[in-house]
């Protein structure tokens, strides 16, 4: 094992284009840097940037100036080491369940038994497996969302990026998915990005969160969770620390949401 | 606590399905009652105005004189020789045209889709070109290729040509960006992403444009046979024309449509097993 860090971001810059014409920076100087096998999560106001940090670090995007990382070794292009559980729904309509999971190691190259066979290890451990012959516009949100996670899942990322996956869900389906997740995580020890405009979510399953300016995003602020560990996530957010905590990272987001919304209103 | 007995949910579903049945097979007995009603007021009123003469029935022919024409051409054959040689030789045209228009419809359509430099240069040629009525050819195809099958074959092709290459075009600009980005970070080359995302998603907006092409492919055949032609129904109208056979021409029209009917059947049934995976449209059973 070498002991560079999994993703780092060094004084980055990005920048757009707008239709007409017009240079739009989303992020400004951003650094910062996930250990392995680190869960790191990431809140910020509304079209601050935290999307253009995932497509940044998975390489479909490229920084304007400024480093990107992985595993120690600057990206260029698209690294298979990396899997990515999108913000909207990416599963492919026309295919079903397990056709839908075996989708990556096939691209991949494994054969096609080997990759079925994975596929419904996967789908019994997301609990699908009575589904699998099902399309996706005949699941509901929520196992909708499992089969993505299989999906991304079955590659075994080294590096997991999330954006805000589970936004779309309900209140329970939503503590069932945290559950998972970590279950999934602790299994695999991956190092993980999740990006969530919840910030009791980023406490509940993260190491460390990071707090992102109104856009042009920055690093605001970093904060150390160190709730223990197997953590409870439904009834950890009773737990005395986690409310300190999250008392103390919402007075520093509270301004930038704040600021964000005074944007959106004066541009309205 | 009391239990609720759980034959009274199975029932009251039963009944639900039931009720939604019967009211489905009453609503589709009536819209047949009326197809059929209009139909025969139509063509009653027409044989009724034609025996009257309140229309000319030299000009106008009525459905029995019609009907008369059809029967002597399917059992004695045509003036220029037997029916189903000239409905084949249509078709014939009417296929290649079709299967070569399309083909190349969706290669073209997928390729130009994929690579947006080659998409800006030939936008403008492909604007010019689709801007000419496309009957006008004919008589060009006509000068090129000859009496035969080639320029019918020509003019299908330009018919069906460039309606599956627009569908098949804006079906990939159409594909989901998420999707995309989903399949290249689970690890697609560009040609698995091609296979497996730009052309499933592609496949909607194709499917829709060779619904109404095959009826272009005809249109095409028909209207190529009507400018010079030694087969074909098109030249079976051209004739009757000729020869003021007001029924001759109905039959010829008659026989046309039966056999675009034939296809478009055929393809929503070939769609329904490609694109199995379409959320089907539910029933309101209020
Ligand atoms: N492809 C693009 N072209 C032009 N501008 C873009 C593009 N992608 C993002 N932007 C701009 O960059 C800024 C940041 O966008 P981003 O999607 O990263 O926000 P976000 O923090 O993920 O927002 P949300 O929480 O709503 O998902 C926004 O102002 C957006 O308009
Ligand atoms: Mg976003």
């Amino acid at each position: 094992m070498n002991n560079t860090s999994a993703i780092e971001l060094r004084n980055v810059t990005r920048q757009f284009l707008s239709p007409d014409g017009k240079a739009l920076t989303a992020l400004r100087d951003f650094s910062m840097t996930v250990a392995r096998g680190e869960f790191a999560a990431v809140v910020g106001p509304t079209g601050c940037g935290k999307s253009t940090t995932l497509n940044l670090v998975t390489g479909l995007f490229k920084p304007s100036a400024g480093e990107v990382r992985v595993m120690g070794e600057p990206v260029n292009g698209i690294d298979r080491r990396i899997g990515f559980v999108f913000q909207t729904d990416a599963l492919f309509p026309w295919r079903n369940v397990i056709d839908n999971v075996v989708a990556g190691p096939i691209f991949r190259g494994m054969a096609k038994a080997h990759a079925y066979a994975e596929a419904r290890d996967w789908l019994a451990r997301v609990g699908l497996s009575k589904f699998e012959k099902l399309h996706p516009h005949q699941l509901s949100g929520g196992m909708r969302k499992r089969a993505a996670l299989a999906q991304t899942f079955i590659n075994k990322p080294e590096i997991l990026l999330m954006d805000e996956p589970f936004s779309a869900l309900d209140v329970q389906t939503r503590a069932v998915m945290h559950t998972e997740l970590l279950k999934l995580w602790s299994e695999n020890r991956a190092s993980v990005v999740f990006v969530t405009h919840d910030l009791e979510e980023a406490i509940a399953l993260a190491d460390k969160v990071y707090v992102l300016t109104a856009g042009p995003a920055t690093v605001k602020s970093v904060y150390d969770i160190k709730l223990p560990r197997p953590r409870n996530v439904a009834d950890i957010r009773y737990d005395k620390n986690f409310i300190d905590i999250s008392k103390q990272i919402w007075n520093d987001l509270k301004s930038e949401v704040q600021e964000a919304q005074a944007r959106q209103t004066r541009a309205a | 606590m009391t239990s609720i007995s759980p034959t009274f949910d199975a029932t009251s579903a039963e009944a639900l399905e039931a009720k939604a049945k019967a009211a489905n097979t009453g609503y589709w007995r009536k819209v047949y009652f009326w197809r059929i009603s209009l139909l025969v007021l139509f063509l009653g009123s027409w044989e009724l105005a034609a025996r009257t003469e309140v229309i000319d029935p030299f000009r106008y022919a009525m459905p029995s004189t019609i009907w008369a024409r059809l029967v002597e051409w399917i059992t004695e054959g045509t003036s220029e020789g037997p029916l189903w040689y000239h409905l084949w030789v249509t078709m014939e045209e009417s296929l290649l045209g079709f299967f070569s228009g399309s083909i190349i419809g969706v290669i073209a359509g997928i390729a130009l889709g994929r690579n947006k430099m080659a998409a800006d240069i030939f936008a403008l040629y492909i604007q010019l070109i689709n801007s000419i009525p496309r009957v006008v050819l004919a008589p060009i195809f006509t000068v090129i290729f000859g009496l035969g099958l080639m320029s019918k074959v020509a003019l299908s092709f330009v018919m069906v040509f460039f309606v599956v290459f627009a569908n098949a075009f804006q079906g990939v600009r159409e594909a989901d960006k998420a999707m995309i980005a989903n399949a290249r970070i689970l690890g697609a080359s560009e040609s698995q992403l091609t296979r497996s995302v730009i052309i499933p998603s592609a496949l909607s907006w194709i499917f829709a444009s060779l619904h109404v092409s095959f009826g272009f492919a005809i249109i095409g055949a028909i209207v190529g046979e009507f400018v010079g032609a030694r087969y074909g129904i098109g030249l079976l109208i051209s004739i009757a024309k000729g020869s003021f056979d007001a029924a001759g021409m109905f039959a010829a029209i008659l026989i046309v449509m039966v056999v675009a009917l034939i296809a478009e059947y055929l393809m929503t049934y070939i769609e329904g097993r490609f694109a199995s995976w379409k959320p089907p449209v539910s029933q309101d059973v209020a």
